[in-house]
């Protein structure tokens, strides 16, 4: 276990190396003037671009500039927007909100997600059954932006649930109603995927073997069942906060949410640059590291897994 | 999940024999286990599959009952339902009785049932890799029944469970307690199994093709060592299978399965030298033979009947070198033949006579 492990850290630092790379390449590559409308009504000062050209080493070739970034990056610095505020102030600031919004997704994915999910794995064809196929189709079916818009028209400005948008601080309870918006699709998934693992599972002959060993239903379901049919779900669950770690920027931009998808969106509409490229390589960084805890995980999970 | 279950109606009289008479004339009171005219129906899409039809046995302590038949005869069903493992739906119970220690299994409340699982009734099961789960140790596996039942510590559980491992012996149970099935050999698996269904010093057990899934070396220690655990506990033990070889070694008393009824029952060595039914006589010339080296190996024609649609009159007369018109207008009863013997045949007379 030590060495696989050992051996996926070491991966990182290609799959690091590389795509910062490409990230490096293709921001700076952007067609059009980065300092075009920089300076108000008129054209940039032809001194100012000179010194911002400077700055930001826009004159060396490619290799180098891109040189220069990952020795600063290494050194933890992930340089300045063209206005001089600090990318990692941007970063620090942006980040908190983010994961507190995926690790509210997360709860909503799981705890309604697993739970339709067994319910419905368990008691087979019926109402319930149906009630959740249908409505899982129908949250999968609609797009995010659809049921945010939905959500913030009716629970926050008709009936005046919750607040439309979230402050600038963006505690957890106003979180809330961002988090299940961002949770809808996934939580479908999950939902369907337990109630497949668990319908597949209940038939499964150890499940019997439990109950002809005389265990109690609840454990027969508690501890036999479940334990196998999580093995899918957990690993669904921790890719998908991988991604949610991403920020989100559709559900971002309409609860006015100041998180790392929307810092993402507005540097990229700017041509910032520098931070575009810190942004996403944090996200590589957070990716891979969710990855790779997903795949011990899994090992955990499952005892016939071993990486050795 | 259903595996609990009533049969949908009271039990009515079997058309083909009295479910109260035991099959075979026996001393002393009530037997151990008894399962009596036991119809059990899957319904299904396709139609009803009458797969037992009035199926009765029954065990004694210390007694190891053989069930013989083809794949589809009804042998794991009857296990099966014995231990209410049965999925309901789609499986019904349309009638009989399975008598533990004489009380009525079918009718007895859910718990009930429950508390004979395990303890009054044990199984094992053939595929040993399946029906044990994949993400448990061993041990744990043992010990959940412990500490569940008797409510032991997890410490006096760990013992046990390395004394079962032990008896049953596994080299080495110490550490391989830790292990989970996956690092277990086929033999070993079925073994740890055997341990399992131990545990709670059940009073009968019921292997259902223990040696299917192993090699042949590994079936004869299995065997034996399910025939010494049996021996050595005093336990009455429902051997199902479709090896006659296994069943000659260590049975007592041979019941003979055919289209989800009893076709056939008698002590090992009289259904040996002379089987009382056409159907177990073709099992029989149908085994290979030291004396017949080279030769074809005789089959029984034709394949057993769609459950979903029984022959009219003796299920068998379809593939029977003796059926005769009155085979197959009237479903023979299963009647004394001899002392201690039962079969179901019109012709078993002649049977008898023969040789």
């Amino acid at each position: 276990m030590g060495r696989y492990v050992a051996r996926r850290l070491l991966q990182l630092i290609p799959v690091f190396i590389g795509t910062t790379f490409l990230i490096y390449l293709l921001v700076w590559a952007l067609p059009g003037d980065p300092f075009a409308g920089k300076c108000g009504e008129r054209p940039c000062p032809e001194s100012f671009v000179a010194v911002m050209r400077e700055k930001f080493n826009m004159d060396d070739p490619l290799f180098i500039q891109y040189g220069k970034y990952l020795l600063n990056l290494l050194q933890g610095d992930f340089g300045e927007t063209f206005s001089g505020t600090s990318v990692g102030t941007l970063i620090s600031n942006a980040y908190p909100v983010t994961i507190r919004l995926a690790l509210i997704a997360l709860l909503f994915e799981a705890l309604i997600g697993v739970i339709a999910g067994i319910l419905t794995g368990l008691r087979g064809r019926g109402f319930m059954d149906n009630l959740v196929l249908v409505s899982t189709l129908f949250l999968i079916a609609i797009p995010t932006f659809v049921t945010g818009y939905l959500v913030q028209t009716v629970f926050g400005l008709q009936l005046g649930w919750i607040a439309p948008t979230v402050s600038g601080n963006a505690s957890w309870g106003e979180l809330l109603a961002p988090g299940f918006v961002l949770a809808s699709v996934s939580m479908a998934y999950v939902a369907r995927l337990t109630r497949t693992s668990i319908a597949e599972n209940k038939r499964a002959d150890f499940v019997r073997t439990a109950v002809a060993k005389g265990q109690p239903q609840h454990r027969v379901v508690g501890v036999h069942l479940l334990r196998n049919s999580a093995i899918p779900v957990v690993t669904f669950l921790g890719t998908d906060l991988g991604a949610l770690m991403g920020g989100a920027i559709v559900t971002e931009g309409i609860f006015n949410i100041n998180g790392i998808g929307g810092l993402v969106f507005r540097s990229i509409a700017r041509q910032e640059g520098t931070t575009v490229t810190g942004v996403v390589v944090l996200l590589v960084i957070v990716y891979l590291v969710m990855n790779l805890l997903v795949d011990l995980l899994y090992a955990v999970l499952d005892p016939r897994i071993r990486y050795d | 999940m259903s595996t609990e279950g009533h049969p949908a109606e009271p039990p009515n009289e079997s058309p083909l024999q009295d479910p109260a008479a035991p099959a075979v004339v026996q001393q002393g009171a009530e037997p151990l286990l008894a399962v009596s005219g036991l119809h059990v129906e899957f319904r299904t899409r396709e139609g009803v599959a009458r797969v037992l039809n009035g199926v009765r046995y029954h065990v004694d302590a210390g007694e190891t009952l053989a069930v013989l038949g083809e794949s589809g005869s009804g042998k794991s069903v009857t296990a099966n339902t014995v231990m209410g493992i049965l999925e309901m739906p789609p499986a019904a119970i349309t009638a009989g009785e399975i008598r533990f220690r004489g009380e009525d299994l079918l009718t007895a409340t859910a718990s009930r049932r429950r508390e004979v699982r395990g303890e009054g009734i044990a199984m094992i099961f053939q595929d040993a890799l399946s029906a044990l789960n994949p993400v448990f140790t061993v041990g744990f596996q043992i010990e959940e029944q412990l500490r569940q039942r008797r409510g032991m510590s997890r410490r006096d559980a760990r013992k046990r469970a390395i004394e079962l491992l032990d008896l049953v012996r596994i080299p080495n149970a110490k550490g391989r307690v830790r292990q989970f099935p996956h690092e277990f050999s086929g033999g070993m698996r079925q073994r740890a199994m055997i341990a399992m269904s131990l545990a709670l010093d059940p009073e009968v057990l019921i292997a259902d093709e223990p040696t299917t899934a192993l090699d042949v070396t590994v079936q004869a220690q299995i065997m034996d060592l399910l025939a010494e655990i049996q021996r050595e506990r005093n336990m009455g033990m429902v051997l199902i299978t479709h090896d006659l070889g296994v069943v000659a070694e260590v049975a007592d008393r041979i019941a003979v399965m055919y289209a989800g009824r009893i076709v056939e029952e008698a002590d090992v060595h009289s259904i040996y030298r002379q089987p009382g039914h056409p159907y177990t006589r073709a099992l029989m010339d149908s085994m290979p033979r030291l004396d017949q080296r080279g030769q074809e190996l005789n089959t029984i024609k034709g394949l057993p009947p769609s459950l979903t649609a029984i022959p009219k009159g003796c299920p068998f007369h379809p593939r029977c070198p003796m059926a005769i018109d009155l085979c197959r207008e009237k479903d023979p009863e299963l009647l004394p033949i001899a002392e201690g013997r039962v079969s179901a045949c019109h012709r078993s007379d002649e049977l008898m006579r023969d040789e």
